[in-house]
């Protein structure tokens, strides 16, 4: 009971010496202009308190409600995923993975790589047509060859390849929120950076 | 005692009822002519009066009364000048677009009934209105061909405010007003998109929201948004869709903007709109003139009067 009376107690003179500290500079002319309101002279730091306080309500407010539009937990498929041996992959595109996890796992002679199937123009999946040896993207035709570097349509860069790991059992572990890109533009390849590919 | 004053009672109770009866034959004549004189002229029953207080008499006062005292009306000026809703002023897109959101409103609500939000249900429930709901087909047509045309005479309205000039001085708060009403109509037309939940929405809302990628400083994509520290698991695209990919949350939100948010806000901006509308000297013809002591003086500034442009 002592702590709160004593509080409140303490907190006007606070006040006061922050009143009279503040806006001194202004209340210093006034009195003689205006003699009338000098009964009863209207404390610009309690509205300023007082409005402060709402402000930082409503501010708060404001980002409570902006933070709610960002879930936790997501139901989503897991980025990242185990897509087994190695020695399953055959030379060529794999299409297993396509469906679950938006992502094609190619095979070439001398490492594994995972092409996150996204369209790097708009975010389209791709479709891999092994008739013409190309991925093309449905939505506005831009093409990439078997290793998903683009040479025809709109796309900016090749798609983009997920992180790819072995784990001790040697399997293949996937990270597709992990992504390398190699953008032309911007003179960045990360292609050959390690976790980029797998030698094989 | 008790049977005394039930025979009392009794007797008088029946009494009572014989004279109210006879009174009743005689009045109930009177009472049905009343009731049918008022069937036949239902505007001079004090139940009509109450509803309508004003008489529609052809005075210019009853008639500008009528007005301002309807709910519906008194968005309107109680008088127009003749020449002001010439349609060659006008074309009326601005009314039209109006027409169009109460219709999408209306089949909106209707199509709200068989509808579900789901990923599950979403696109079957298009094929069950398309099908075999009573005028489902209609309704869902009416929807999208209102939605296309109040696309249309938003720009057509927008096209012909500034060819008119009608974006000038004092209207310039009012064409920021449109403004902001046409994105909320193309961001209603983008969220009503996915809503069928078929290939067509699907990937145009995957395309669209890649594009929010690229916002600055929001995007993870945008300038300056890796610096930021935006990735695809927070940014503005993240907070749009309720993920990372479009999915049963992206059509939870989308349908929940479409449905009730942003109808909301564009309905307060439409009164606005109007309201400013007749304040700033109705839909087309010069602007009212203010006298320069009545508009807010800016310290240091000369006061701004609120002439149409080319009369000052």
């Amino acid at each position: 009971m002592a702590d709160p009376v004593e509080g409140s107690t303490a907190a006007p003179p606070a006040a006061k010496t922050a009143a009279v500290t503040a806006p001194k500079p202004p209340a210093a002319p006034k009195p003689a202009a205006k003699p009338k309101e000098s009964a009863d002279p209207p404390d610009p730091m309690r509205r300023r308190v007082i409005w402060g306080m709402i402000y930082g309500y409503l501010g708060i407010n404001l980002l409570m409600f902006l933070r709610f539009f960002f879930p936790r937990a997501l139901y989503e498929p897991n980025t990242i995923f185990n897509i087994g041996y190695p020695a399953d992959f055959s030379i060529g595109i794999d299409q297993r993975f396509l469906m679950t996890n938006r992502a094609w796992v190619v095979r070439e002679p001398d490492r594994i790589f995972v092409i996150f199937a996204r369209c790097t123009h708009l975010g389209c999946t791709p479709e891999w047509k092994p008739a013409e040896n190309k991925f093309k993207c449905p939505c506005h035709g831009s093409g990439y060859d078997s290793e998903g570097v683009n040479f025809e349509g709109p796309a900016p860069r090749p798609m983009d390849r997920a992180k790819i790991a072995l784990d001790p059992t040697g399997k293949i572990v996937v990270d597709t929120s992990k992504l390398f890109m190699d953008d032309p533009r911007a003179g960045v390849n990360q292609f050959n950076d390690p976790g980029a590919y797998l030698p094989v | 005692m008790a049977e005394e004053n039930g025979a009392k009672n009794g007797k008088g109770l029946l009494d009572r009822v014989r004279q109210d009866i006879t009174d009743l034959r005689e009045t109930i004549k009177e009472k049905g002519k009343d009731e049918l004189e008022g069937l036949k002229e239902p505007e001079k029953t004090q139940v009509f009066r109450s509803i309508f207080r004003v008489k529609h008499d052809e005075t210019p006062r009853n008639r500008a009364l009528s007005v301002l005292s309807n709910v519906f009306f008194h968005l309107h000026p109680a008088k127009v000048n003749r020449d002001a809703v010439k349609y060659k002023f006008t074309w009326g897109m601005g009314g039209i677009t109006f027409y169009l959101f109460i219709v999408l409103t209306f089949t909106g609500v209707l199509l709200m009934f068989y509808y579900h939000p789901s990923k599950v249900q979403a696109f079957r429930d298009i094929l069950y209105l398309e099908n075999d709901v009573p005028f489902g087909k209609l309704l869902r047509n009416m929807h999208r061909w209102a939605a296309h045309l109040m696309i249309i005479a938003v720009w057509l309205h927008m096209f012909r405010v500034f060819l008119t000039g009608s974006y000038k001085r004092p209207r310039e708060f009012n064409w920021c007003i449109g403004v902001l009403l046409m994105v909320l109509t193309l961001l209603l037309s983008f969220t009503g998109y996915l809503l069928p939940d078929d290939q067509l929405g699907f990937w145009a809302v995957t395309v669209g929201t890649n594009m929010a990628r690229a916002t600055p400083l929001l995007g993870t994509e945008g300038p300056f948004g890796a610096i930021l520290g935006m990735t695809p698991y927070n940014d503005v695209r993240f907070a749009l869709l309720g993920g990372s990919i479009v999915d049963a949350n992206a059509l939870l939100r989308a349908y929940i903007w479409h449905c009730i948010a942003i109808p909301l806000i564009a309905s307060i901006f439409m009164a606005l709109h109007f309201w400013r509308v007749r304040k700033d000297g109705g839909i087309s013809g010069p602007a009212p003139i203010m006298l320069e002591s009545e508009i807010k003086e800016e310290k240091g500034h000369r006061p701004v009067i609120l002439r149409p442009s080319g009369m000052a």
